[in-house]
């Protein structure tokens, strides 16, 4: 049951039919995603079907705690919580990143240079094993992304939107409305033009560099990290979208707006994530 | 008895009704209440557990005598795998979170879980990987036949039941982290003033670390299941030698989850034993202050070891003695949490209802586990053994009669605060002595079979390993027939019985044991003042 506003009783909300559609949401994902793998027919309704539910979820979750949020039923206590929550979920995704980071030195320092060893001679005749490779059975060739182009660049977009989304929280603090939604459009922006010039290198790369993601573990692993990073700039993109337009709904004070915080936060871990892309995948 | 004196804080529930929300199925699906979620989560537990069971029923039917009679082989592998993946993420893991759910807001004096929408997210998105799971059985190509550890290249092949299980493992993990977030939250944001971190029920400190390792290790896996994918149908190369990759390199994204994992599965049967030892001796727990560092000590040191999965892959020689030394290091906090249980008892006034007989039977076969888990941490011998059914019989000790008698503990000790009735004490230690005999019957020949070289995932083998493959399979259908006995004693305790007290056990200690039983269907709205005679620590 959910209690009045009060200064000491923690919110608990009330029933809520919202996890049973996401959870359908996930079953119609998840059957409509194995049906079209398996070219089984129609199996992209399904998907498509699980994507239009997920929508709807979230925008009315969402609705939902926007809307306690903005009727006071947050006290102190469970705004301390978001800040808990919202940190552990950071540390879940470092750990998802870590994953492909871990398959990445792995191929680098072990298995590849292991398949160029003395032991695989007689097996893999001529194999050098130098990164970054499309493996032994390799027949086509491939040019690898440099890492000056495109890569320097968004790694300075990223860095410089880091610094527009803090200028922008100066901004909430010290009620300044037109800083916080400049900032916050600046943020948007350079991210938007991150996700641009990564779907060109994209493009490049699939039509003049021969490099995709059937490119042996060097296409693997560069595709695997730098799309799932893409997909979480996307993410955060939207939530900083939500969030300006929140912003000028009114919402958030000087003093409470954990939401701002939460994306900020978030937008800073997909930062720190690029950065050691740009260092392992791209630069070394 | 103190439980009069002890059932005044109780006072401050005036609504123990609740009416005010939907009814019938509406109100299951909907609820944000902790208690019904870990309803909903026991049942669901016991259900896979079935489920589960079942599938392990057919496994040893088939091993019952040498040559294959009633399944295929793919059949029989698809059957072994299904089995591992829902006992392990279907029943045991989500019987713990029931008992989180259930009991850490009572425990900590919390209203209910921190994020109460988002935990019945955590629930009902079990369902789905659950049908997942058991539909790729009617899939072309059937279920995945891997066996629980998914490795590639055999997983690269399999049909598009493999799709399945992969899908189901990413919602799985979704369920896990949220879940974890939601316990680490209540436990460290909404303690009642008064209960500091060291003060607070052990089994809570064992779901803190629990669910640190959970959010540290779901992800690994989920990445290492969408690696499995993208090289099944994306043309990847991350487990393909001819690209450049190495299937050995799923080994070690695997079981940087996997050892973790099996963590997470003892650890919180290790916080409920902690609670059931004290209050059969009369005592408080010895050395509180130990287990919580051993807790935290555990949990570290699991994510350092997970190559002795791994002897025989071709790591190198100083990688063995490394993950050798590192995995008996393990041994010396799990020691000390044995050595403070023993100590707890001694010199106690015990007595021994079924709550206690299953902590004990925990204590004695998980200490068999555990060690056997140290003979196979020598690098030199896991190499003969690696494979075999002491393999086999070593993991069910700790993950049978440790986590599972726990969890049976943990059930007879809380369902009088449950369902506001006592149990039936004979049907209880009838259903005690069935479990500890029977599993004793199933497991420890294995020991032997895997001594003479019996390989594990095998539908068939050799004649001179028949006597005691019999003898086995006989064990398993008696444990798993006794399992019923659990339903018969549940739903009479929820029918009727004995009323139970506030404090059924007259040395249990906690909040918990401070209000009504049944417990109110919200309890602590307010924190309650925290009484340090309640104290653990
Ligand atoms: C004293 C603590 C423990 C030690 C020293 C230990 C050690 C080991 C070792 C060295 C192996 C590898 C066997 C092989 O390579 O053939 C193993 C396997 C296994 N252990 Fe443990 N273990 C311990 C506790 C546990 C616990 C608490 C669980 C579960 C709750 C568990 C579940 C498993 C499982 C499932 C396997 C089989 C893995 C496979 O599919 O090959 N262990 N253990
Ligand atoms: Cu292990």
């Amino acid at each position: 049951m959910s209690h009045p506003a009060s200064a000491n009783r923690y919110f608990v909300p009330d029933p809520s039919h919202w996890p049973l559609v996401g959870s359908l949401a996930l079953l119609l994902l998840a059957s409509g995603a194995v049906l079209t793998m398996n070219s089984i027919a129609n199996g992209g309704f399904v998907l498509m079907g699980g994507f239009a539910v997920l929508a709807v979820m979230l925008f009315g979750w969402f609705a939902r705690v926007i809307g306690e949020s903005e009727s006071g039923s947050y006290n102190v206590q469970v705004d301390r919580s978001f800040r808990w929550a919202m940190a552990w979920f950071i540390f879940s995704e470092v750990m998802f990143f870590a994953a492909f980071f871990g398959a990445l030195f792995y191929v680098r320092v072990l298995s590849v240079p292991d398949l160029a060893s003395a032991d695989q001679a007689g097996l893999w005749e001529g194999f050098k094993g130098q990164w970054p490779t499309a493996g032994p059975a390799a027949k086509d060739v491939f040019t690898p992304m440099h890492a000056w182009g495109i890569p320097a660049i968004n790694t300075l977009l990223l860095l410089s939107s880091g610094v527009t989304v803090t200028w922008a929280h100066w901004g909430l603090i010290a009620n300044k409305r037109q800083q916080l939604i400049t900032g916050l459009a600046l943020t948007i922006l350079l991210g938007l033009v991150f996700i641009s010039l990564q779907a060109y290198e994209y493009a490049e790369a699939y039509s003049h560099l021969g490099l995709k993601m059937t490119t042996g573990v060097y296409g693997s692993t560069f595709y695997m990290l730098t799309g799932f990073h893409g997909f979480h700039v996307t993410l955060g993109a939207t939530m900083l979208i939500v969030i300006l337009v929140r912003t000028l709904k009114g919402h958030f004070t000087a003093e409470r707006h954990f939401a701002f915080e939460a994306v900020a936060w978030y937008w800073h871990f997909v930062d720190v994530v690029w950065l050691g892309l740009f260092v392992v995948v791209y630069w070394l | 008895m103190q439980a009069s004196q002890h059932a005044g804080h109780a006072g401050h529930h005036e609504d123990d009704s609740h009416g005010h929300g939907p009814t019938g199925l509406m109100r299951w699906i909907t609820t944000t209440n902790h208690k019904d979620i870990g309803t909903m989560y026991l049942w669901f537990s016991f259900a896979m557990f079935l489920v589960g069971g079942a599938m392990s029923l057919i496994i040893r039917a088939e091993l019952l005598s040498p040559g294959l009679q009633y399944v295929s082989p793919e059949f029989y592998n698809q059957m072994l795998t299904l089995h591992a993946l829902i006992m392990v993420f279907g029943a045991i893991m989500p019987a713990f979170v029931g008992f989180a759910n259930w009991m850490i807001p009572m425990m900590i004096g919390a209203p209910d879980m921190a994020f109460a929408r988002m935990n019945n997210w955590s629930f009902w998105l079990l369902p789905p990987a659950a049908i997942l799971l058991t539909a790729s059985l009617f899939v072309p190509g059937g279920a995945a036949g891997t066996g629980w550890t998914l490795y590639p290249p055999l997983s690269i092949q399999m049909g598009m039941g493999m799709d399945m299980a992969i899908f189901a493992v990413h919602i799985l993990g979704m369920s896990s982290i949220m879940g974890s977030i939601n316990i680490i939250t209540t436990v460290l944001n909404m303690r009642t003033p008064g209960m500091t971190l060291m003060k607070m029920p052990l089994f809570c400190w064992t779901w803190l670390v629990t669910a640190f390792l959970l959010i540290a290790s779901m992800p690994i896996l989920a990445g290492a299941v969408t690696m499995l994918l993208t090289d099944r149908h994306f043309g990847t190369s991350f487990f393909n030698a001819a690209g450049g990759g190495d299937p050995v390199l799923f080994q070690h994204i695997f079981w940087f989850f996997g050892h973790p994992e099996v963590y997470i599965i003892a650890l919180p049967a290790f916080g409920v034993v902690s609670h059931v030892i004290p209050a059969f001796s009369r005592k408080h727990l010895f050395g509180y202050t130990s287990m919580v560092y051993a807790i935290a000590a555990i949990g570290l040191i699991s994510f350092f070891v997970w190559a002795h999965h791994m002897y025989v892959t071709g790591i190198p020689l100083t990688g063995q003695l490394y993950f050798m030394y590192a995995t008996m290091l393990i041994a010396i906090p799990t020691g000390v949490k044995v050595f403070n249980w023993v100590t707890t008892m001694w010199r106690g006034s015990l007595s021994f209802e079924t709550p206690m007989l299953f902590a004990l039977g925990f204590l004695v076969l998980f200490t068999i586990g555990g060690l056997t888990g140290l003979v196979l941490a020598m690098t030199a011998v896991d190499i003969q053994l690696q494979d075999t059914y002491y393999v086999v019989a070593h993991f069910h000790y700790v993950m049978v009669a440790g986590a599972l008698f726990s969890a049976y503990a943990g059930l007879y000790y809380w369902l009088p605060k449950w369902t506001g009735h006592m149990y039936h004490e004979g049907l209880g230690k009838l259903h005690f002595w069935l479990s500890m005999i029977f599993f004793n019957i199933a497991f420890f020949p294995q020991h032997f079979l895997g001594l003479a070289g019996m390989p594990r995932r095998i539908p068939d083998y050799a004649q001179q390993f028949a006597d005691f493959n019999m003898i086995s399979t006989w064990g398993s259908f008696g444990f798993g027939f006794s399992q019923l006995l659990v339903l018969v004693v549940v739903f009479k305790a929820m029918k009727g019985g004995v009323k139970a007290e506030a404090r059924p056990w007259d040395g249990a200690r906690g909040l918990e044991w401070t209000v009504p039983s049944p417990a109110p269907h919200h309890t602590f709205e307010d924190p309650p003042p925290f009484d340090p005679a309640e104290a653990h620590g």
